[in-house]
């Protein structure tokens, strides 16, 4: 398998030489560089397609260019009447015998990748005494412009950024809270929705070589339009080695609410609790029923990449947020909860969020 | 063809309803119609389907809990009846006896108006008895859409039997008018052949769970 | 009746269009109505562009922008080129089977008026409280939670307009099925003929699913009902399925007549008979037939598991057989032929690489579990226009410059025509075909705007460069219809010289009873036929007599006004205003008025005489037949 992906991919780098554009899109989130086992699976089947399709272009474009340079009417044709010829049952046969063929064997690969991703058997295996299975399972949870990711066999929530683990499969429930979103993070593989009725589920894997390449962060994306900041509800994805991946997990299980550093984080404690914490949740044991998690549970603010999916990491991003998110993400749920801060209070809040950490970086 | 001319039963064409290109025209272009229709009640009797008792509480009635034989065996009758009158007229218009023609589409609307009545009874009480609205649930909902369009075709097709019927009491048969009543008897015989599907898709499956 | 081409004054010709009942008027109507929604989906699409041009822009705010999408999307599918399909349908169908008109030329302008005043309600979204901005799609969990009144405006407007359209569809199955010319047998009918008929039968099938998923649509929104809302046991993956079986079968109904005017085209042009003739009709009624077993390859993210995946997968890719099929036929078609490349033909032959580009790109995305990377992203926006652009537009443009004469009867200029082309076409392929890329790179579709940084500025901002070009492309078309209609150079029945099927047989434009004698048709191109026998006139069927023409009628008019009124009512209801009961009652009263009054008033037409006929015939030289 890996030799006939090779030449493949270096088809494709043939394929994208012939574009105006420069590469193949950033490794953290393009699709033309596959990160894990069903991006793999999916760009070698769009790299086979696409070779298929520009052989059929190919053959068309000949004769189309024979065809209208050859018979162009000439001066002193004007009159000529050219043979009227009905058709040919050759050549009907021909070309519709071959695209058959051509189809077979896109359609094989197809199949069997349907069946292939589809495979989520291992999420329903007996969880041990612990309550944990084999598989490692996520719980993704889409709401307007947020993502939550819970880790039900740990008891463990995050949000905005899911950690996951390298090189074993990652199986996700999915489900939306509002309205209908798509959870699609394009170098590890296709997207899936998030539907209001229904729990969907599949796998993604991540590289470790090829999460190396995207420095450990990839982007996801919202795949759905749902409302104004549709184009905003980015998400991360932290990738991590298999033993780390559980140094973390045992931090998040053990984690407790962080105690303000110093009078300022108090101070600012103190107003979270007072505008925030109704929605917000400062711990990754998050017990309450999903319908009362309203906002994304904050226990690891500190140490995230970004601010609300989009915004530089710092506390001036952060102020300018918490003063007025509808600048940023339109219809947001956030705007108008709470009562306006004044900036010293928006100091406060800040040096308090910014000190939310489960592990110390 | 002159659409005034006066016919006798000897005169009268063999298919009057597709005697002139009309009326040809009326004849296939209703029945595309119907297969229009036939899609939008496949598409109501889907979502009935996938939405058969999905009600947001358990103590919401359920398709089992409502439906009951008798009347709708009453309203099954009515209908077919209605159907099998309107054949009788159609059977009079083409042996040109305008009189028992309009006698038998009487009939027919008479019956029609009684299933009317059933169906409007059957609404009221099941609002009354089960709280079973509209809006009360997606059950609901598919269930008054689907019964309801029916109801309204049945509405419409009164109203278009009785306006033949009057505007033409006066004049009789001709040539311009017979692919009328013709036409309004198809759509009358599609709206039954509905209901036998609602009979047997909501009403008996709904019986027995 | 020969006084028909007397001047009149503005008023009466008004009125004459308003209550017209001719084919060939009510296909004016459809051209002028179709081209004003195609330049407003056109605008919208500049500002959209302007907006993605560069990243993190704030050129239209995130709400307006949602509401461009899908007005955009909505307007081009459902008002511009549907109707302007019906309209070539209109113009030419009739003629080429040697009708004098349709089926039910009632019928006919009661079609056209329903789709011009639902057209006009959903624009008037703009102007009362805010358009649609759910896309074009609507899919029900958004549109439910859509605030305001803009998705209301969505179902009610589409509503409207698709009862007006699924009467055209009925209208051009009779028409052909009942009203062809003596001697013109199926096998004989050009292929525009034919593909209308599948488009119509498509129309047909397809509107019904649509018509229902919008009164549910329309109960969930303004009636309190519960189809689509989870928490009462309702399921929105319900709308899905729905909009999709029709949305499917939508996209063949767009594309098979543009297909059947491109067969006119290079036949016309290359002067040749269509090469494979019967199985180009063959795959004309296999697409239609497959159009309606795919459509949930729409739906390949939705989890409907992997084996519904996988059937819809391997029958999305039978389609292309059929599609390849006639690309071959027409490649044949040409090859051998004496080409002349006329405007017309020039966007034919560009139509297809440009197509097979789009087509291919679509058996791409047959492969579900590729799809799952190209689904909703832009490689997706540049699939769908390469199809629908790349095809159905690139037709429209084709059509227009190739029937303007038969419709108007003068020559659009084909220098200005060249140049449209030129700015059209470069800007087509380089707004779109850097898509596929920013599609494969991450970039999800009916995004407002994106970040920087991600890789994707340089290939929207060429998009958007691209979009430009469409623009000027368009303007010169205006420019050119506005010069050429100054000009008003008359021309004769056949101004191409090469015309092959009876419309060309006709004087340009065809009088208002087309033939005075219906022509026998002796075999598919029938007009060619007679010229290659030195002949310049058809063979007729039938002595002169008396030809019965339908009345014109402003009941068409009334009927549709009524809906527009109801849809306000219906609409408001849900705002407690004490006026919208009322007004919902009223209006369906005026509609079904206006209905009663149709049918209980004997309307038989009249009759142009033979007298006239012959008279006619000194004053307009050109009445063949």
């Amino acid at each position: 398998m890996k030799n006939r992906l090779s030449k493949w991919r270096l088809m494709s780098v043939f394929a994208a030489l012939a574009l105006v554009l420069s590469g193949c899109g950033e490794p953290f989130l393009s699709t033309l560089t596959p990160a894990g086992e069903v991006a793999y699976q999916q760009y070698d089947l769009m790299i086979l397609s696409t070779v298929i399709m520009v052989a059929v272009i190919v053959v068309v474009t000949i004769i189309f260019v024979l065809a209208i340079t050859r018979f162009r009417r000439k001066k002193g044709e004007e009159d000529k009447i050219p043979k009227q010829v009905e058709g040919s049952h050759t050549l009907e046969i021909v070309w519709t015998v071959i695209p058959i063929v051509l189809l077979l064997i896109l359609a094989v690969p197809t199949v069997i990748m349907t069946f292939d991703q589809a495979d989520v058997k291992a999420m329903d295996e007996e969880p041990n005494e612990e309550g944990v299975r084999d598989a490692l399972v996520v719980n993704v949870r889409a709401s307007l412009y947020w993502w939550e990711f819970e880790y039900p066999d740990y008891g463990v929530i995050t949000s905005q950024e899911l950690v996951v683990p390298t090189d074993q499969k990652v199986y996700f429930n999915l489900i939306a809270s509002d309205v209908k979103h798509s959870f699609w993070i394009p170098a590890a593989g296709g997207k899936m929705d998030t539907n209001t009725d229904n729990v969907n589920k599949f796998w993604l894997e991540f590289d470790s070589e090829k999460a190396d390449e995207a420095n450990n962060l990839f982007y996801g994306k919202c795949a759905e339009l749902c409302g104004p900041s549709h184009a905003l509800m980015d998400f991360k994805v932290e990738t991590k080695s298999q033993e780390d991946f559980q140094a973390w997990l045992n931090a998040m299980q053990s984690a407790e609410e962080v105690a303000p550093a110093d009078t300022a984080a108090a101070q600012g404690q103190q107003i979270f609790e007072q505008s925030c914490l109704s929605c917000h949740a400062v711990t990754p044991q998050d017990g309450r029923p999903e319908q009362a998690r309203l906002a994304p549970n904050l226990a690891t603010f500190g140490e995230r990449s970004r601010i609300a999916g989009i915004l530089d990491h710092n506390e001036e991003e952060l102020k300018n947020w918490i003063r007025d998110p509808e600048q940023y993400k339109p219809g947001n749920k956030m705007t108008g909860t709470y009562q306006e801060l004044s900036e010293e209070e928006l100091d406060q809040l800040a040096s308090y969020l910014m000190s939310l950490k489960v592990e110390e970086k | 063809m002159n659409a005034d001319e006066k016919y006798t039963p000897q005169t009268w064409p063999e298919g009057p309803e597709r005697a002139t290109l009309e009326g040809k025209n009326k004849f296939l272009g209703f029945w595309f119609f119907l297969g229009g229709e036939t899609v939008l009640f496949a598409s109501l009797f889907a979502t009935y389907i996938a939405l058969k008792d999905k009600v947001p509480s358990p103590d919401h009635a359920l398709a089992k809990d409502l439906f009951e034989l008798p009347l709708v065996f009453v309203m099954t009758m009515l209908l077919l009846t209605s159907s099998l009158t309107s054949v009788y007229a159609m059977y009079h218009l083409k042996n040109y006896d305008f009189k028992k023609m309009q006698l038998w589409l009487v009939i027919t609307v008479l019956l029609g108006l009684g299933f009317l009545g059933c169906e409007i009874y059957e609404f009221v009480h099941y609002y009354h008895a089960f709280d079973h609205t509209f809006t009360s649930s997606a059950f609901g909902s598919a269930f008054y859409t689907l019964t309801g369009f029916h109801g309204a075709h049945v509405i419409f097709g009164l109203a278009w039997f009785i306006a033949l019927i009057v505007r033409n009491a006066g004049r009789g048969l001709n040539l311009y008018n017979a692919p009328k009543f013709y036409v309004a008897s198809l759509y009358w015989h599609f709206i039954d052949v509905v209901w036998v599907f609602i009979f047997t898709v909501v009403y008996l499956m709904g019986m027995v769970g | 009746m020969s006084t028909i081409a007397q001047k009149r004054g503005f008023a009466s010709t008004i009125w004459d269009y308003l209550t017209t009942v001719d084919h060939k008027k009510i296909a004016i109507l459809y051209l002028i109505a179709g081209g004003f929604f195609f330049l407003l989906g056109g605008i919208e699409a500049m500002l959209i562009r302007i907006q993605l041009a560069v990243p993190n822009n704030d050129f239209v705010s995130a709400g307006f922008y949602n509401e461009l999408l899908t007005m955009h999307g909505t307007t081009m599918i459902f008002l511009a080129a549907m109707p302007l399909l019906l309209g070539f349908m209109n113009a030419i169908m009739p003629l080429q089977i040697g009708a004098r008109d349709v089926a039910f030329p009632f019928i006919n302008a009661l079609g056209f008026w329903l789709f011009f005043f639902g057209g006009v309600f959903l624009n008037l979204s703009w102007f009362l409280g805010g358009a649609p901005d759910a896309g074009w799609t609507s899919y029900a969990s958004l549109s439910l939670a859509s605030e305001g009144h803009g998705i209301d405006f969505y179902a009610l407007g589409l509503q409207i307009s698709g009862f007006g359209t699924l009467m055209g569809g009925i209208n051009f199955l009779v028409t052909i099925i009942n009203m062809r010319a003596p001697g013109m047998t199926y096998m004989r009918m050009p292929l525009f003929t034919w593909t209308t008929f599948v488009a119509s039968a498509l129309i047909l099938f397809a509107f019904p699913p649509l018509t229902a998923s919008i009164f549910m649509l329309t109960f969930d929104r303004m009636f309190g009902a519960n189809f689509f809302n989870v928490a009462a046991g309702g399921n929105t993956i319900i709308w899905e399925h729905f909009f999709w079986i029709f949305g499917h079968p939508e996209v063949y109904i767009l594309i098979l007549p543009a297909f059947g005017i491109f067969s006119e085209i290079f036949a016309t042009f290359s002067r040749k008979r269509l090469f494979g003739y019967s199985s180009m009709v063959f795959a004309t009624v296999l697409i239609g037939f497959l159009g309606f077993m795919v459509w949930a390859h729409h739906m390949f993210t939705v989890g409907l598991g992997p084996v519904a995946n996988a059937i819809f997968a391997v029958a999305t890719m039978a389609i292309a057989v059929p599609t390849g099929i006639k690309i071959f036929n027409w490649l044949l078609t040409i090859w051998g032929g004496s080409i002349k490349f006329t405007v017309p033909m020039i966007y034919a032959v560009a139509f297809i690489p440009s197509f097979v580009m789009g087509g291919v790109t679509g058996v791409m995305q047959a492969a579900a579990p590729a799809d799952y990377q190209y689904h909703d992203s832009y490689f997706i926006v540049a699939h769908f226009h390469y199809v629908i652009v790349g095809g159905v537009v690139l037709a429209l443009l084709a059509g227009t410059h190739f029937y303007w004469p038969k419709m108007f009867g003068t020559m659009l200029s084909e220098k200005i025509g060249k140049f449209t082309f030129f700015f059209f076409f470069v800007g087509f392929h380089l707004t779109f075909f850097v898509q596929h890329f920013l599609g494969l790179m991450g970039m999800p579709r009916r995004v407002w705007t994106f970040l920087p940084g991600q890789g994707l500025d340089t290939g929207n901002l060429v998009s958007s460069v691209g979009a430009a070009f469409m623009a000027i492309g368009v303007v010169s078309l205006l420019v050119n219809i506005v010069i050429t209609t100054m000009k008003n150079e008359r021309v004769g029945n056949d101004p191409w010289g090469d015309g092959r099927t009876l419309e060309w047989a006709l004087p340009s434009p065809a009088p208002f009873y087309n033939f005075k004698q219906l022509p026998l048709v002796r075999g598919l191109d029938a007009y060619w036929l007679e010229k290659m026998e030195g002949k310049d006139t058809l063979t007729p069927a039938e002595p002169i007599g008396d030809i019965h023409m339908p009345n014109p009628s402003f009941v068409p008019v009334v009927i549709s006004f009524g809906l527009f009124v109801a849809a306000f009512g219906a609409m408001y209801q849900v705002d407690d205003k004490p006026w919208a009961i009322p007004v919902l009652i009223i209006g369906l009263a005026i509609t079904f008025g206006a209905m009663l009054y149709r049918s209980i008033k004997d309307d038989h037409g009249f009759h142009i005489h033979k007298e006239d006929l012959m008279e006619d015939d000194d004053d307009n030289k050109g009445v063949k037949a």
